[in-house]
């Protein structure tokens, strides 16, 4: 047995990356994210083991690469900010990039990204902390204050919108 | 370990599409374009349809390193070159459109020589001279696998030359199809015998 052709990979997992990328780093970011993270991946890929939980392996590099284009906005002129906001792509009411984005953008960065790990990768939370950094119970508490307050915003309000 | 996602996680991330297949397609011809662009992309392989059907193409940076018949199984090909040559192995077809528009003019009847650079590490030792010899057999002109023996070097190695050919990793564009059985009959081939007697009756017509 031998590594899989990396276009294997690519097919497995690059959904669940890209929807990992969009909820950690929204929507302008995450194709950027998803590129840098696979072609990472890819040059690593020879030396990974042939054993190895490659879905932690892509979210442990896509975290890394999130750290950086986060490190790189935080960079970034001042006055970007006094642009108008941009509508949603879409343009569709409760379009992930809209309401859900919003909710997550809200969310202090180390539950919003527990909770993508969690929920999006299907990363139990041992395997979340040793990618983040802090304990076991630290990243379990972590998603459910994220669950909790995105309960409180973005599913109230989308509850709200579809009884109207 | 991870147990079932809660419903309500699903209701959260429902908006957040699972398949996004146009994005998809556009990251991965940007990854793609950024692995050749590095050097990162060591096999690129494409499809192409023909009249013995979807033929599997893949390339290295030196040249084109195999050509699978439908039966020989594209997946087992692919394997094999992740295993023997690199994994990092991409669907990119861009390296491959000479080689597939030479195909496509040979099947037209509208090429008699292919003109593509050739990777040829899969095939080594006696097995690779008689490759070399292979190329030289003109376009539908035959040589009996005796033959091709004596002119590889060794007279007495027919059987071995009956491998050398079934092992091609480059069929069609080296031309294993031209050796045929002292006796007339066309003999085994990589993609089947009756894809054999197709190219033959092509190079003839």
């Amino acid at each position: 047995m031998s590594l899989r052709p990396f276009e294997q990979i690519v097919a497995d997992f690059g959904p669940m990356v890209l929807r990992v990328c969009r909820a950690v780093l929204g929507p302008d970011e995450a194709e950027d994210a998803w590129s840098e993270t696979f072609l990472a991946a890819m040059k690593a890929y020879p030396a990974l083991d042939e054993g190895a939980n490659v879905e932690a392996w892509l979210v442990t590099i896509a975290h890394r690469k999130a750290i950086d284009a986060t490190r790189a906005a935080a960079r970034r002129p001042v006055a970007v900010e006094s642009l108008p906001e941009r509508p949603a792509r879409a343009g569709r009411p409760g379009d992930w990039d809209g309401d859900l984005w919003a909710a997550l953008a809200a969310l202090p960065p180390r539950q919003r990204a527990v909770v993508a790990y969690h929920y999006l990768a299907a990363l139990p939370y041992a395997e979340i902390a040793v990618i983040t950094g802090g304990s076991t119970d630290a990243a379990r508490r972590a998603a459910a204050d994220g669950i909790k307050t995105l309960r409180a915003t973005y599913l109230a309000r989308t509850r709200e919108g579809a009884g109207r | 370990m991870t147990g079932t996602m809660e419903p309500e996680a699903q209701a959260l991330f429902g908006a957040l599409p699972a398949a996004d297949e146009q994005a998809g397609a556009r990251l991965h011809a940007r990854l793609a374009a950024a692995a050749a662009r590095e050097g990162l992309l060591d096999v690129a392989y494409r499809t192409v349809d023909t009249p013995l059907g979807t033929l599997l193409l893949a390339a290295t940076e030196e040249g084109l390193i195999r050509v699978a018949y439908p039966n020989q199984g594209h997946d087992a090909a692919l394997a094999q070159l992740a295993e023997l040559v690199s994994p990092r192995i991409l669907n990119a077809p861009g390296r491959l459109d000479g080689v597939a528009r030479q195909l496509e003019e040979y099947f037209a009847h509208q090429r008699r020589v292919f003109d593509v650079p050739l990777d040829l590490r899969l095939s080594k030792g006696f097995r690779r001279s008689v490759l070399a010899h292979l190329q030289q057999i003109p376009y539908g002109v035959t040589e009996s696998y005796a033959q091709v023996a004596t002119a590889a070097g060794s007279p007495r190695a027919v059987r071995a030359v009956g491998t050398a050919c079934a092992t091609n990793p480059v069929p069609i564009v080296v031309p294993c199809h031209r050796v045929v059985r002292s006796d007339g009959s066309s003999g085994g081939y990589a993609g089947g015998p009756d894809a054999k007697q197709t190219l033959l009756m092509l190079e003839v017509a």
